[in-house]
């Protein structure tokens, strides 16, 4: 079935215009410096005020393989993926009838004209250009022309769309961070190319561009540096990393920044310590260790590297040391489709560890939200003594989005029980692992404390509130059945779900970067005759909410981006009197979702 | 008042203990403990001042047993260096004193022993070597010598791992040899090791006596009393006591200053060792090797390389686990150099 968009675009011929509502992909090879041409597009679209979103879909190649970036325009505000493409600019020979062939029917064809391959679609508009002409002309040193050639189809849809070339201006001043050499020479190729357009190419496609006013109060951002620059806000203090994609970006976003934002007048030295770790197995172990030792402590990785930390993690969680893991999904086993991703983790990560161990993920779902769980992490983590896992994804994590500006910690830091020598002083009796409060969290003193009473011994083996060494059996009991208590209490303390419409019998609920897809699939149901409600999921251990939604529904489908539907699994566990409400919508093909998959499985069922 | 000696800060003895132990009575992982215990009392260290660490293992027990009033972490197999490295960050003003075993550190270890070198973490770092795993009752370890027989586990037909050796080859900064046996050599290279500015490694041969003491065995009693070949009279003086070269003729004596200020002073009886030259430590581990002699005391260092910590430019005053929000945060206004640097 065919989605609203490809309708619209099969209107070629009648003359209407088809204004800010496409997708155009452009196919490359890896390494030949396109994404300075793609993200200056995506910057200069944005700027003119409409909605716009980015995805790379890229190889696991550092040069030669071919690669694929998409830019979906979108005058409703959907930034969802979607399969169809109406335009498409090839500039890789190795990808080029492929190319060719995923062009939508009515949609417009570019290619280099370096390329020697026959066209033979009638169905579309097709273009030739001097992809490489522009670059050798221009003022670029010999060594640069290869990078600068991709700015050709910048010059070149520029013109045949119409996009503000002052915007394009504006968007390489941001890539060149101000520097005007390169500046200069990037909008020679662009401008001369878009000279070429004017006089040499005849539009004969409906696709254009206007400018509007809905990116107002929006920036563009990745999750990955958001993610970053939320832990620098959270007062990050120790970071430990191995090397894995998509989530080093993470790790280098911090180290690349912190300084910018931390180095304070009257600082006699440095507020945090960063180790690129030997593999994961040291970066978790030394993230736990600063936890430890009263630090804000993180590290990030992905599936294959949450896997070596299992025994770690297991560790930290029963000794209850805080320390933030982010884990940026792809999909795996080992290398698996390393630049593909995925919401695969999320049954491995809540039962990671041995014996009865369960742990907090937050789940964000925009890029805005990996900023503000970039701080609210090391809250939660400190608060409740536990690792804290940040399930984000490749898609969310490295692709540019548009989102909400990130707004500055609207509360305070929570350190938790913590006790320094003061407070010991004016207690008589501490005992690490003591619920003193009924809430199953204890109080914990950190390595530097000089009290007398305040040294404690952490251990994996069996041990008493007092933390001594003991295999007494009720000990053990007692002190499971309070990290069990204590797991209760985190849902209290978790990121509520946002939920939107109410009323409706149907249902959906999920989390992470399928929520563009969600939202625009509900419209597309909706205008089908099918109203429904929307809950976005947050945390793990859910909240009060979340069992409200389910009661409330007659059907609730459960989306996410996974073979078994790993979600929903956990759903029915945590409330085997749904069973029978919760249906699963898993998909795994390595993509982002996109809202016509969501609409039509979520039909199929309803038929 | 019971007739007690206090050292310099006040404490006793006592104060530097731990639980009783748990080990195998005669096991040498409880001399060393107990020469643990005595130099930290002799140093005037102040228990609250250091983290003791470990891995898993009979060996890696041992923390539990000494220093009570110190934080301790028994983490995991092999992987106690990631754990110090990471806790040294916490307040970086403290010393840590970490054990481990032949097992955990040569064998599951190895990655991390080797990493932790390379980043000089300052800390001093014990293997007690028994070239079997004793907790998993007697297994060869990568440790045991080739040509060893254990009642259960046969014949070992591989070349062992040396500890020193591989410390050389990953750029420690403090490497020594010692036997569980020597109490003295041991205690004084602890003294020496806590002084020290960076990663010591003390590889202490410690004999297990359940599953590996045939006289035979390198790593037994009876061997090490026998083959055991000290390289110097080692005497440890501490930065309070004022250091008389004097006292030692030219040419028989070697002073090497520690970065806190502090001085070893060694002297040589039967060798001309020089232990800040790496080269001539090489050559005296290889010789050992092939002569199949256990040559203890202090064979390298190297006191002025900058310890990860240093590196780190961490403040000199305050540690990071002190600081406040005031500190970590960023000031509001920085909120909008966050959202500008986006697009
Ligand atoms: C991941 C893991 N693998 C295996 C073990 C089992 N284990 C416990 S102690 C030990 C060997 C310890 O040997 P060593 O370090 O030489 O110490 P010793 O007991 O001889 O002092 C092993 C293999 C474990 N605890 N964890
Ligand atoms: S088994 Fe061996 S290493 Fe373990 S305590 Fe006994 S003697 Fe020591």
């Amino acid at each position: 079935m065919a989605t609203p968009q490809v309708q619209e675009t099969q209107q070629t011929g009648t003359g209407k215009a088809v204004v800010n509502d496409f997708s155009m992909t452009v196919a490359t090879k890896n390494g030949s410096g396109s994404q300075t041409s793609n993200l200056t597009l995506l910057r200069a679209l944005f700027k003119m005020g409409i909605p716009v979103s980015g995805k790379n879909l890229f190889p696991s190649n550092i040069q030669g393989l071919p690669t694929w970036y998409t830019i979906r325009l979108s005058k409703k505000g959907y930034l969802a993926r979607r399969a169809e493409h109406e335009i498409v600019v090839a500039m890789n020979e190795d990808t080029f009838v492929e190319d060719l062939a995923s062009v939508a029917p009515g949609g417009a064809f570019y290619y280099g004209d370096h390329l020697k391959f026959e066209v033979n679609r009638t169905d579309i508009s097709v273009y030739s250009f001097p992809a490489k002409k522009f670059a050798k002309e221009s003022t670029a040193p010999a060594t640069l022309r290869d990078y600068v050639a991709n700015m050709a189809y910048v010059g070149v849809l520029a013109h045949m769309l119409d996009i503000d070339m002052s915007k394009i201006r504006e968007a390489l001043d941001y890539h060149f961070d101000g520097k005007e050499k390169p500046i200069a020479i990037n909008m020679g190729v662009i401008e001369a190319a878009y000279e070429w357009a004017k006089t040499s190419l005849t539009k004969t496609d409906p696709f254009r561009v206007e400018p509007m006013d809905e990116t107002q109060g929006f920036i563009m951002a990745d999750g990955n540096t958001a993610g970053a620059l939320g832990s620098i806000f959270g007062g990050v203090q120790f970071m430990a990393w191995y090397p894995i994609t998509p989530a080093s970006s993470l790790a280098e976003g911090v180290s690349q920044n912190i300084a910018k934002f931390r180095d304070k007048e009257g600082h006699d030295g440095k507020t945090y310590g960063i180790v690129q770790a030997e593999d994961e197995l040291a970066a978790i172990g030394m993230a736990v260790g600063a936890g430890w030792s009263g630090l804000r402590s993180l590290t990030s990785t992905s599936g294959p590297g949450i896997s070596l930390m299992t025994e770690f993690v297991g560790l930290a969680a029963y000794a209850e040391i805080p320390v933030v893991i982010w884990d940026i999904q792809r999909v795996g086993p080992s290398t698996g489709l390393p630049t593909r991703t995925s919401q695969g983790d999320i049954i491995s990560t809540y039962f990671l560890g041995h014996g009865d161990t369960k742990h907090i993920m937050l789940l964000p779902g925009s890029a805005s939200e990996c900023f503000e769980f970039g701080w609210k992490s090391f809250d939660i983590a400190e608060r409740m003594q536990t690792p804290v896992f940040v399930m984000s994804d490749l898609d969310l994590g490295m692709n540019t989005w548009m989102t909400k500006p990130f707004e500055y910690p609207n509360v305070p830091m929570d350190r938790g029980k913590i006790l320094w020598e003061e407070d010991l002083e004016k207690l008589s009796d501490w005992q690490r692992y003591k619920d003193v409060d009924g809430d199953g969290i204890p109080y914990r003193t950190v390595p530097g404390n000089k009290h007398p009473r305040s040294a404690w011994f952490a251990r994996g083996t069996g041990h008493n509130d007092n933390a001594k060494y003991s295999e007494r059996s009720e000990d053990w009991e007692k002190n499971m059945a309070r990290l069990k208590h204590k797991f209760e209490t985190a849902s209290s303390y978790m990121p509520k779900p946002e939920i939107t419409g109410s009323g409706n019998k149907v249902g959906i609920i999920s989390y992470g970067s399928t929520d563009a897809a969600i939202l625009e699939a509900r419209d597309y149901l909706a205008e089908n005759g099918l109203e429904t409600d929307y809950l976005r999921l947050r945390a793990v251990p859910f909240t009060s909410e979340v069992k409200d939604f389910i009661d409330k529904h007659e059907r609730v489908y459960v989306v996410e981006m996974n073979r078994d539907g790993q979600m929903n699994m956990i759903l029915r566990l945590e409330y085997p009197e749904h069973t029978m409400k919760l249906i699963s919508l898993a998909k795994h093909d390595g993509m982002p979702l996109t809202a016509n998959w969501v609409k039509e499985a979520v039909e199929l069922q309803e038929k | 008042m019971p007739n007690v000696q206090l050292n310099l800060v006040g404490l006793s003895k006592n104060d530097y203990r731990g639980a009783p132990t748990t080990l195998c009575a005669g096991c040498g992982h409880n001399s060393i403990s107990n020469q643990i215990i005595a130099a930290a009392y002799e140093l005037n260290v102040v228990p609250e001042d250091v983290i003791k660490l470990s891995g898993i293992g009979c060996s890696s027990k041992s923390p539990a047993y000494f220093l009570n009033r110190s934080f301790g972490f028994n983490s995991l197999h092999g992987r106690m260096p990631s754990v110090a490295t990471g806790a040294m960050f916490g307040d970086h003003r403290m010393r840590a004193l970490a054990v481990s075993g032949d097992g955990d550190t040569t064998n599951i270890g190895m990655g991390q022993f080797k990493h932790i070198m390379r980043r000089n973490v300052p800390m001093v770092y014990i293997v007690e070597n028994n070239g079997v795993y004793g907790l998993t009752k007697g297994q060869f370890s990568a440790t045991a010598e080739k040509g060893l027989r254990l009642k259960y586990q046969g014949l070992n037909p591989f070349t062992p791992v040396d500890v020193v050796e591989e410390a050389m080859a990953s750029g420690a900064t403090f490497v020594a040899r010692s036997f569980a046996g020597d109490a003295n050599q041991v205690k004084a290279l602890i003294k020496a090791a806590l002084s020290h500015n960076g990663l010591a490694i003390l590889d202490i041969i410690s004999p297990c006596v359940t599953f590996n003491n045939e006289d035979d065995s390198r790593h037994s009693y009876g061997w090490g009393r026998e083959h055991q070949e000290p390289l110097h009279d080692f005497t440890f003086v501490p930065r309070e006591q004022e250091i008389q070269l004097g006292e030692f003729p030219e040419g028989t004596t070697k002073t090497v200053t520690m970065h806190d200020g502090a001085t070893i002073v060694l002297k040589k009886l039967d060798r001309e060792h020089d232990p800040t030259s790496r080269s001539a430590a090489m050559k005296l581990i290889e010789a050992a090797r092939t002569e199949a002699v256990l040559l203890t005391g202090l064979i390298y260092v190297e006191p002025n390389l900058p310890s990860l910590t240093d590196v780190a430019e961490l403040s000199a005053t305050r540690p990071l686990n002190r600081m406040t929000e005031a500190d970590l945060r960023p000031d509001k206004s920085m909120i909008e150099k966050a959202n500008a640097m986006m697009f």
